[in-house]
């Protein structure tokens, strides 16, 4: 990962593509079958009075009675409702179809050169034979080649090869898998470049991490999260309060002399009822979980999306995430009687040819602070002293000049020095640098302490803003480091996490986990290593690295496929983004109804009390293009809102309160306005075009 | 509208106000098993009763025995009743020698002083012995009160408490809102009722004769200890048939003042126990905000509506300065009219001090609305604490899907069962409250019995079925209402307003009591800041009040659109 990049891309995807968009008309219509639309009662409430009007139409039209012009159109659109609905699910499932396809295609026919003994060590030669990847059992041991496709899931038991992962990752740089240690699990349709393995088969096929991958971004086993279904169940309620509102309506309209038509009752039925969310509802869901993979997150459930969303407490290790893991080089620290310049010049010679990143990052700080230029040491003698563990030294001899650095003790020795007699300031300064957290490296030239480098464990940048950004969204942050409590805290304090677990271990960070739990917050933590495996199960949001152990991606309800840990703060965003989405939908939805009222009401009575036209507060052309124009906006809006479904609700890292504060305004009120607007328009294109 | 109007309706808000904190506290001590100032004189009186009872205190019920428990005591309290008016004739303290009730009409009173409704289809004065009153009516009073209360009460100790299964004992419950909450200061108040002139005597009545010479039956009683817990309990059944605008029970302006204050104190208080027993007295303070929007908009509406007076009565050469005074006492004026049919109609307790019959259409509409938006603002002792609580769970849904967190509401997760049986309870309004009109609305034989026709006669059908429901008790009059049929399925819907409504809100209460309390966080929905006010205002007008729009605008909408071209019914 770069330095820039703090927050991730979404893989580019065209939100709406052509070839999606027509396999899912043609879905729209399979999924008319009313036992699938069961699921969804406020869309299927529709179809059934959609059935209802075409009927009446029906017999309007072969009696010559009524106003077969008006009831048919009505029908049309009560169609349309439904089918926009059904439209916007298919064109949700078609996204995933695609990327599905493109899995499939890795998985079609591969093969597997089943070992006759699995228990002989060593290359196997020729001692195997073919068969296919489909008749593969768990516990079998494969030999994997160069060019050889992985056949499935499993973990290497010998040897150690460079693994192409791109079939999952998208990533095409190999990475290298062995046996024994957290890098021993490997992945069915990923291919080995080079070298060979003995892999023992952990998944049985079609069940395969690939096979999982498919079922997933296909929503073929998509089952109605939590918080799904209580919003079903609130907007069934909304469906039922407003079936007994309409047909009440009937009796009382008769008092009042009016006959109602079904047709108009039922354009009334329809546009009062929640159809804009439950006919998006499906889709946003499945936008929700497309949108985690196109971050290259695979969730196992839609649960584990949604409990993102919730999540109060995120456990973040400090290397990788929250550091770089490698040490730096931030300050220059000379002893009394150099000048800082002068060290400088000798620390940049010191480390001219150390190439580990420790050096690399002196010669970096070296030209950055002091503006030096490297020297050119082409045609000098020069004799390169490299680091070794015995000595914890390097350096270079070169024009008589002899320098060294490393280890402070090791220094102070090669000079002649005891600890004790050491500069005091000398002493300070290295006292200061390990309480930081930090690591000094001594300086010498020809026998003389020239002072100290002071490496540390870098916070990446831009980290301690994202840490602001979650905490605002009340969500707390814990950094796990295995460093002592000291050094913790310093980095705890520069990167701006909010607690940190010092020299942890895999049952600290369970009993954290439990800890936080039992307090009532849901805790996500990602890991990769077999000993992190309890902790993944245990957390709520468990997010697994691909890197990682098998023991590990079977233990977390996420798994990373670019092995990002700072990723979890994306995937908290798309849960609630997920939620924030079907609440506005929810809100606007209701709202619409208000403009609904004053479009509808004053035309069913406008023949018995003329004076309730002073409702009609839009001057909409006549009762019945009121009625259609009602239905019609309440169609077209379920399709004009289809992308906003797929993209999701855009979430802001501010407080609940602003948050809601912000989309009340948006869609609450927004939902109460644009109707008046919205039907009024329809409505005049209704009258131009005399469709009634 | 005048200045003198609106500092009348301040002070007694304002005397509110001052009082429901102080008694929320004590409620929450009382309900919390502690001790108060009255524990030296009625501990002793409890304990005997468990004692008798056989109740031991401290075992504790879940929801399903706290609420068989309700069911049971509602059974025997109606068994009772219904006998008592069934054999009045037999019973002592029958003065004036009333007849036993006939069984639709005895049916009817006995479930509407049950579920504490006191719709009254009969005049109490010429068809109530006093032994009924007492020993029957007022009886229940209490107990009707009490019963609300002790269901509120469950419905905060799910809130209160975390990952338990109990919520508390239903018989100590009543027993303890009985005598530390309501004997107490319904005696004080009957004292002062008196002192403002309303009798109290076991006398049947009194024979004058008026300055014509003829002679007059003056019917007295024990009205001033009735009317205490009329208004205290949010019953509502008055000792006369014109109620609170009898001189007998609301004697003056003071007692006016005193009967508002007294029927709205004790559901708003409860609000503050609410607050105290779940740990945020500033929650409590919200749930107030909420009813006071709806109570001063209502108020301010309603006032308007009636000062504003009958256009064509202005026309004819009416004095336009007095706005519309038909049907009010003009020893409350408009303003006190207003917020009495305000409170009352917000409030359940369905006490009346003018006809809501006679009100503009616009000023009857208010009342009727209150009424449809499920009695919650306050609503019923206790009814109307755990209906706000419901859509306070819906408020929060909402809420909680647009801030992009797992909807909770003071730390409990609300989920799938809990909008289930939310909206089960939600759905029982609609269904009786328009189901019933409707069917009425279309059988000659009810539409016979209305007073007037047109919109007008059909708000008194929505009005008496959704006082009904709501449990209200108010009729907007107009109508005769003791005909089998209305007195049968009047008590239908009043049994379906209090019971079908509160049985799911037990069950929300069991799940959620059973419950983790979540941690608050910054992404956490502050439920105790005037956000969620207004949120908790728009849910309610929204899914409280939009299913009723249609049939509002058949009735009083209309009647006002109508009314402005000079056609009246």
């Amino acid at each position: 990962m770069s330095l820039s990049n703090m927050s991730h891309d979404a893989k580019p995807m065209k939100l709406l593509d052509g070839g999606i968009l027509a396999t899912a008309a043609i879905d729209a219509f399979k999924k008319l079958n009313p036992r699938e639309l069961a699921r969804n009662p406020v869309i299927f409430v529709t179809e059934v009075v959609a059935a209802l009007v075409t009927l009446l139409w029906a017999k309007d039209l072969a009696n010559g009675s009524g106003t077969p012009v008006f009831s048919g159109q009505i029908a049309a659109w009560l169609w349309f409702t439904v089918l926009f609905a059904t439209f916007a699910e298919a064109i949700a499932e078609g996204r995933g179809k695609a990327q599905a396809a493109s899995l499939r295609a890795t998985r079609s026919d591969a093969e597997a050169k089943l070992l006759t003994d699995g228990t002989a060590k060593g290359y196997p030669g020729k001692a195997w034979k073919t068969i296919s990847a489909l008749n593969l059992k768990v516990g079998d041991i494969v030999l994997v080649e160069p060019g050889d496709l992985i056949p499935s899931d499993g973990e290497i038991i010998e040897g150690v090869a460079s693994v192409n992962e791109s079939a999952i990752t998208g990533e095409s740089a190999p990475v290298i898998r062995e046996a024994g240690g957290d890098r021993s699990a490997v992945t069915g349709g990923t291919t080995v470049l080079s070298d060979w393995i003995k892999v023992r088969i952990t998944a049985a096929p079609g069940s395969t991490f690939i096979d999982r991958m498919i079922a997933l971004v296909e929503g073929a086993e998509r089952q109605k999260t939590p918080n799904e279904l209580a919003l079903s169940v609130l907007l069934a309620g909304l469906t039922l309060i407003f079936l007994i509102a309409v047909v009440t309506l009937y009796g009382l309209a008769e008092y009042s002399n009016t006959a109602l038509s079904v047709v108009v009752l039922v354009a009334l039925l329809v546009t009062l009822i929640p159809t804009t969310i439950g006919g998006l509802l499906s889709a946003i869901g499945i936008a929700g979980m497309d949108r985690l993979i196109r971050f290259n997150v695979l969730a196992t459930s839609g649960r584990a999306v949604e409990a993102a969303g919730d999540v109060d407490t995120l456990l973040l290790d400090k290397t990788g995430t929250i550091t770089f893991g490698n040490r730096m080089a931030s300050e220059f620290i000379p002893v009394e009687g150099v000048t800082p310049r002068s060290l400088a010049e000798t620390v940049l010679m010191s480390s001219l040819a150390d190439q580990t990143p420790e050096g690399r990052s002196i010669v970096a700080l070296a030209r950055s602070e002091y503006g030096l230029i490297e020297p050119d040491l082409t045609g000098k003698q020069a004799e390169i002293i490299p680091f070794a563990a015995q000595t914890r030294m390097s350096g270079i001899d070169v024009d008589g000049r002899s320098i060294r650095k490393g280890a402070v003790d090791q220094v102070l020795r090669f000079v002649g020095l005891e600890s004790a007699s050491a500069p005091s300031d000398f002493r300070a300064s290295v006292d200061r640098i390990s309480r930081s957290g930090g690591t000094p490296l001594a300086v010498a030239e020809n026998g003389r302490l020239m002072g100290l480098i002071h490496l540390k464990d870098v916070v990446k940048p831009g980290i301690k803003e994202r840490f602001a950004a979650l905490r605002a969204m009340g969500i707390k942050t814990v950094m796990i480091t295995g460093d002592n409590p000291l050094t913790a805290a310093a980095i705890a304090t520069e990167a701006g996490v909010d607690d940190f677990l010092a020299e942890a271990t895999p049952e600290d960070k369970l009993r954290f986990i439990r800890k936080e739990q039992t307090g009532g917050r849901l805790v996500a933590m990602c890991g990769d290593g077999t000993n992190d495996a309890p902790a993944l199960a245990q957390a709520d949001v468990g997010v697994a690295m691909q890197t990682g152990t098998q023991a590990a991606r079977e233990a977390g309800n996420m798994v990373d496929l670019d092995s990002d840990p700072t990723k979890l703060i994306e995937i908290v965003e798309i849960g609630k983004q997920l939620l924030m989405t079907r609440g506005s939908l929810t809100t606007f939805s209701i709202a619409n109804d208000v403009a609904k009222y004053f479009a509808i009401l004053p035309a069913l009575f406008i023949v018995t009390y003329p004076e309730l036209g002073a409702l009609n507060v839009m001057h909409l052309a006549s009762p019945q293009s009121a009625i259609l124009s009602a239905v019609i906006f309440n169609a077209l809006i379920i399709i004009a809102l289809i992308p906003l479904a797929l993209r999701g609700v855009r979430y802001r890292p501010v407080g609940a309160a602003a948050l809601l504060g912000r989309n009340l305004a948006i869609y609450g009120v927004g939902g109460l306005i644009v109707p008046f607007i919205g039907i009024k328009a329809i409505d005049l294109l209704v009258a131009a075009l005399h469709l009634v | 509208m005048t200045l003198n109007g609106w500092l009348q309706i301040i002070l007694v808000l304002g005397l509110v106000l001052v009082s429901v904190r102080p008694l929320g506290l004590y409620m929450a001590r009382v309900f919390e098993g502690q001790k108060t100032f009255l524990s030296p004189v009625l501990s002793p009186l409890e304990h005997g009763f468990y004692v008798l009872a056989g109740v031991k205190p401290d075992k504790e019920q879940g929801w399903l025995s706290y609420t068989l428990a309700m069911i049971v005591f509602s059974l025997a309290g109606f068994a009772s009743l219904y006998a008592i008016l069934r054999l009045q004739a037999y019973l002592p303290w029958n003065p004036q020698g009333f007849d036993n009730l006939p069984p639709d009409l005895a049916f009817n009173t006995a479930i509407s002083f049950l579920t504490n409704t006191n719709w009254q289809a009969y005049s109490g004065e010429t068809t109530m012995s006093n032994g009924s009153a007492m020993l029957g009516l007022t009886v229940h009073n209490f107990l009707s009160a009490a019963t609300g209360i002790a269901l509120a009460l469950a419905v905060t100790r799910a809130f209160a408490r975390a990952s338990a299964s109990t919520l508390g004992n239903f018989w100590v419950d009543v027993t303890r809102a009985t005598l530390y909450v309501l004997l107490p200061i319904s005696i004080l108040l009957a004292l002062v009722f008196v002192f403002t002139g309303s009798p109290q005597t076991l006398l049947g009545s009194v024979d004058a004769t008026t300055l014509e010479g003829a002679k007059q039956t003056i019917a007295l009683g024990p009205v001033a200890s009735e009317e205490a817990i009329k208004q205290f309990g949010t019953n509502g059944g008055g000792f006369f048939n014109t109620n609170s605008a009898h001189p007998f029970e609301n004697a003056s302006a003071l007692a006016n003042y005193l009967q508002i204050w007294s029927m709205i104190v004790l559901s708003t208080a409860l609000l503050i126990t609410f607050g105290k027993m779940v740990g945020s007295e500033r929650q409590g303070w919200a749930l107030v905000s909420v009813v006071g929007v709806f109570v001063i908009v209502g108020i301010g509406a309603v006032y308007a509506a009636e000062a504003w007076g009958n256009p064509i009565l202005n026309a004819l050469g009416v004095d336009p300065t007095l706005g519309n005074m038909e049907g009010k006492e003009i020893r409350f004026g408009e303003a006190m009219t207003a917020m009495f049919a305000v409170v009352t109609t917000g409030l359940s307790c369905g006490a009346v001090n003018a006809m809501h019959d006679s009100l503009m259409p616009l000023g009857g509409m208010v009342t009727l609305f209150m009424i449809q938006l499920g009695e919650v603002l306050p609503g019923g002792v206790g009814s109307g604490l755990y209906g706000l609580i419901v859509f306070a769970i819906l408020a929060v849904f909402i809420a909680g899907l647009m801030v992009g967190r797992t909807p909770e509401f003071l730390g409990k997760k609300i989920e799938a069962r809990e909008i289930k049986l939310a909206m089960l309870a939600v759905l029982i309004l609609p269904l009786s409250m328009l189901s019933f009109s409707a069917v009425a609305a279309v059988l000659p034989s009810v539409v016979a019995t209305l007073g007037n026709a047109g919109p007008h006669g059909l708000t008194e059908i929505l009005y008496a079925y959704s006082s009904a429901t709501g449990n209200n008790g108010s009729a907007f009059a107009g109508l005769n209402a003791n005909t089998p049929w209305w007195n049968t399925t009047l008590a239908i819907a009043m049994v379906l307003g209090r019971f079908a409504y509160v049985v799911p809100v037990m069950a929300i209460a069991g799940s959620i009591v059973t419950k983790k309390r979540a941690s608050a966080s910054a992404g956490t929905f502050p439920t105790d800041r005037s956000l969620f006010v207004g949120l908790l205002v728009g849910v309610i007008l929204i899914v409280g009040g939009l299913q009723f729009f249609p049939a509002l605008a058949l009735g009083p909408i209309v009647e006002h659109v109508l009314m402005l071209s000079s056609k009246t019914f």
